[in-house]
C-alpha cells in the first residue's frame, strides 16, 4: 500500500514538473534556448494566480486563465525585448542573458513586494480525502492532475493540428527552409514563447493550490527540476517532457519513500548526468550526428 | 551559478565591511571613553525582517518598539535609548554583515538578535571580536551562549535554551498525552530543529517512550508526501516536529491530508500567523508547542503587556513580541545598573542580573548566561492559540 501511496504522491508532483518541462523544451527546441528565466514565469503565474484569487475573488478556473494568459504576455515581451536581439549572437551570450533576465524578474519582485511568502487561500477547491485501498488521495490532487493531462492534451493537439503548431515544428526543425517557404519565423517563435510560458503560469497556480505558498524565489528548484526533466525525456522533444516530468516525481517520492529524504534533490541531479554520460539526447532523443 | 554569484557578490562587501571594522575599532574606543555619547544611547538591532522567517523578526522589532517608548518616558540615567534596525533578511550571512555595520558604522552600545539561533550564531564571532553585547531574544541553541565548554561572555539571550523546549515537549507527551511511541521529523539545515530533537529523543527515551520513526527535511523543501507516508506506515502515536512555521505548516497540512491523524508537537519556531494561513484551521487542530509566553495566560504581568501591545498595534501579540519586549527591559535595567553605555560594563551588569520580573516569566541568569524561567504549553483549536500549562524547570 505505501508504495501506491508513494506512486499517487509521486505522480502529482511529476505532473507539476513536467508542465515547467514542457516550457523548456518548446523553447529550446525551436531557438535552442535554455530559457532560464522560465522558472521565474512560473513563479510570476503563481503570484498572479494569487492575486487573482485573494483580490479579484475568482475561481480555480478563471484564475487559471488569467495567470496563463498575464505569462504568456510576459514570456513574449522576454522574448521580444531579451533574445530576439540576440538571435545572431553566441549562443552562451543568449544563455548569460536568459539568466539576467531570470535574476532580474525574481528581484524585481522582492523590490515590489517583500520577500515574505503568501499563502493560497485554502477554500478554492473542495478538500475531501479518498480512500482507495487503504491510499489516500486528496480530491485536490485528482483535479490538478485531470488539469494538468487536459493541458497536455491541448498542447498535443495544438503542436499538430494547427496551423501554427505545423509552422513550430517546421521552425524547429529548419528555421531558414521554413522562412524560405514563406513561415514568418518571428511570429512563430512568439508564439512558442506564448505557448510554453501559459503553461508555466498554469504549474504556477496549480502549485499554489497544492502547496499553499508561494514566495519570489520559488521557481528556482523547480525550474531547475524541470529542466532535468526535459533533458531526461530528451529536450526539444514535447512527450519527453511529459514522461521525464511525470519520471522524475515518481523518482523524488520513491527516494524518500526508502528513507533517504535527504537525497533527493541529489538524486534528481544524479539522473541528469547519467544520462548526460550514457544518453546524450534522452530517453526520446534519436542520436543525430552533429553538423560540419 | 546564482549562488555563486551571490557568493562573490558576499565576499566583496565582507572583505570591505572588514576592513572598516578594523579602521574603526580604535576610534570607538576613544570615543566611549571620552564624553560618554551624548544624550542618546544607540542599541542596534538585527533582526529577520524580511525574509523566509519574516514574522519572527517583525515581531520582534514590535515589542522592541513598544518597550523603548515606554523606557524612554522615563529615561535611564538622563538618556534615551536610540533604536538603530538593520534587516538581515533570514540569512546568515547578512546577519554577520549587519552585526559588524552596526558595531563599526553606528557605533551602538549592545546588539538586539537575531531571532533564530543560526543568525545568532553568525554574529557571535563578530560580537565577541569587538566586546559589543549581543542578546537574542529568541535564539534558543545552547551554543549561541556556550562553545566547547566556554561562555561567549558577550553574548546573552532572554529565552530558554532548546534541551528545555524538548525535554518539555517529551514529558508533556508521555504524561499528558500518554502516548508510548513517536516519530520525530527534523530541519537538518537548522541548529535549532536539531538541539530541540536530539534533547526530545533522549528525554522520551528514557522515561519508557520508544522512537519509532527519525526522517529529515531541508528548509524550503515543499512536498513532504513522500516523507509522511513514510512516517504513517511506522505507525507512531505522536510526532514531534521541531521546525519552523512556513515548513511546518505544509508538513502539518500535507499530513493531516494523508490521514496521519495523532498529535503533533513542536517548538516556539511554530509561533506565527502565517502557519495558520498555511495549513488551514482544521489540520492544525490536535497539535501542541512550547512556547515562552501565552497572550491567555491571565498573570496580571501579560495581560497588561496585551493591553498595552493592542492599543499601539491593534493585534495579539505573539511570544516573539514579549520576548523583544522582555530583551528591552532586560537591556535597560543592565544599563541602569552599569550607569554607563559603555559596552563592557553594561555586559559586566547583563551577566549579574537575577530575579528580574518580565512578561514571560521571572528571569535570572545562570552561569552559562542562560536564562532560567517556565515555559508554557499552547493548543491549536480552530486556529487560535489556547494556554494549556506552564511547565517550570
Amino acid at each position: 500500500m505505501e508504495l501506491i501511496q508513494q506512486l499517487v504522491n509521486g505522480i502529482s508532483l511529476g505532473s507539476i514538473y513536467a508542465l515547467i518541462a514542457l516550457g523548456y523544451t518548446m523553447v529550446y527546441g525551436i531557438v535552442r534556448l535554455i530559457n532560464f528565466a522560465h522558472g521565474d514565469v512560473f513563479m510570476i503565474g503563481a503570484f498572479v494566480g494569487f492575486y487573482a484569487i485573494t483580490g479579484l475573488h475568482l475561481g480555480f478556473f478563471s484564475a487559471l486563465l488569467l495567470a496563463m494568459a498575464v505569462c504568456s504576455l510576459l514570456g513574449v515581451l522576454i522574448e521580444r525585448i531579451a533574445y530576439k536581439p540576440l538571435r545572431n549572437a553566441t549562443k552562451i551570450a543568449a544563455l548569460i542573458t536568459a539568466i539576467g533576465v531570470s535574476l532580474l524578474i525574481e528581484y524585481g519582485v522582492i523590490y515590489i513586494r517583500g520577500a515574505q511568502p503568501e499563502a493560497y487561500p485554502g477554500t478554492i477547491l473542495p478538500d475531501k480525502k479518498i480512500e482507495l485501498f487503504g491510499v489516500t488521495i486528496s480530491s485536490q490532487s485528482i483535479l490538478i492532475l485531470c488539469t494538468s493531462i487536459v493541458l497536455m492534451i491541448l498542447l498535443q493537439l495544438i503542436v499538430h493540428k494547427t496551423k501554427i503548431g505545423k509552422a513550430m515544428r517546421a521552425v524547429s526543425h529548419d528555421a531558414e527552409a521554413a522562412r524560405l517557404m514563406g513561415i514568418n519565423v518571428d511570429h512563430t517563435i512568439s508564439a512558442t514563447f506564448a505557448i510554453g510560458s501559459a503553461l508555466a503560469g498554469a504549474a504556477g497556480v496549480i502549485f499554489g493550490i497544492y502547496y499553499i505558498k508561494i514566495e519570489p524565489l520559488m521557481g528556482i528548484i523547480p525550474g531547475l527540476k524541470a529542466f532535468v526533466a526535459a533533458v531526461f525525456g530528451g529536450i526539444g522533444i514535447i512527450p519527453g517532457a511529459m514522461v521525464g516530468g511525470l519520471a522524475l516525481g515518481v523518482i523524488e517520492a520513491l527516494v524518500s519513500g526508502l528513507g533517504y529524504s535527504l537525497w533527493r534533490d541529489g538524486v534528481a541531479f544524479i539522473v541528469l548526468i547519467l544520462i548526460l554520460i550514457f544518453r546524450p539526447s534522452g530517453l526520446f532523443g534519436k542520436n543525430v550526428r552533429e553538423k560540419v | 551559478m546564482k549562488k555563486k554569484k551571490l557568493a562573490g557578490v558576499f565576499l566583496s562587501l565582507m572583505l570591505t565591511a572588514g576592513l572598516m571594522a578594523g579602521c574603526k575599532g580604535g576610534a570607538q574606543n576613544t570615543g566611549s571613553s571620552g564624553d560618554g555619547g551624548g544624550d542618546t544611547i544607540k542599541i542596534g538591532a538585527n533582526l529577520e525582517l524580511s525574509g523566509g522567517v519574516a514574522s519572527y523578526g517583525q515581531s520582534i522589532a514590535e515589542g522592541l518598539e513598544l518597550a523603548f517608548e515606554e523606557i524612554n518616558k522615563e529615561g535611564i540615567n538622563g538618556k534615551e535609548l536610540e533604536l538603530v534596525k538593520v534587516d538581515n533578511k533570514s540569512e546568515a550571512a547578512e546577519a554577520t554583515n549587519g552585526a559588524i555595520k552596526l558595531i563599526s558604522q553606528d557605533q551602538v552600545s549592545a546588539i538586539v538578535g537575531a531571532a533564530t539561533s543560526t543568525n545568532t550564531l553568525a554574529q557571535v564571532q563578530v560580537a565577541q571580536d569587538n566586546k559589543v553585547p549581543l542578546i537574542t531574544p529568541t535564539g534558543t541553541n545552547p551554543t549561541i551562549t556556550n562553545k566547547d565548554g566556554k561562555v561567549n561572555d558577550f553574548v546573552f539571550r532572554t529565552c530558554f535554551i532548546d534541551p528545555f523546549q524538548g525535554t518539555v515537549a517529551a514529558k508533556f507527551a508521555l504524561d499528558e498525552l500518554k502516548v508510548k511511541s513517536a516519530a520525530v521529523l527534523i530541519d537538518t539545515a537548522s541548529d535549532y530543529s536539531k538541539g530541540l530533537a536530539s534533547a526530545f529523543k533522549k528525554s522520551f527515551e528514557e522515561n519508557g517512550g520508544k522512537i519509532v520513526a527519525e526522517e529529515a527535511y531541508v528548509a524550503k523543501d515543499t512536498d513532504f508526501r513522500a516523507t509522511l507516508t513514510r512516517i504513517k506506515s511506522a505507525n507512531p502515536q505522536f510526532i514531534f516536529l521541531p521546525g519552523y512555521y512556513e515548513e511546518v505548516g505544509l508538513i502539518v497540512k500535507q499530513a493531516r491530508e494523508l490521514g496521519i491523524n495523532v498529535p503533533i508537537m513542536g517548538g516556539d519556531g511554530w509561533d506565527s500567523p502565517t502557519l495558520v494561513e498555511i495549513a488551514g484551521k482544521e489540520a492544525l487542530n490536535n497539535t501542541f508547542i512550547t512556547n515562552h509566553y501565552s497572550a491567555n495566560d491571565p498573570d496580571s504581568k501579560i495581560q497588561e503587556f496585551v493591553k498595552a501591545f493592542k492599543a499601539k498595534y491593534n493585534k495579539t501579540p505573539d511570544g516573539f513580541a514579549a520576548l523583544g519586549y522582555d530583551t528591552a527591559y532586560f537591556l535597560a535595567d543592565a544599563i541602569k545598573r552599569a550607569g554607563d553605555a559603555d559596552p563592557e560594563k553594561i555586559k559586566e551588569a547583563l551577566a549579574q542580573t537575577k530575579d528580574l520580573a518580565l512578561v514571560s516569566g521571572v528571569l535570572t541568569l545562570d552561569k552559562k548566561h542562560d536564562p532560567v524561567k517556565s515555559a508554557t504549553i499552547l493548543e491549536y483549536k480552530n486556529g487560535e492559540q489556547q494556554f494549556k500549562t506552564k511547565v517550570n524547570p
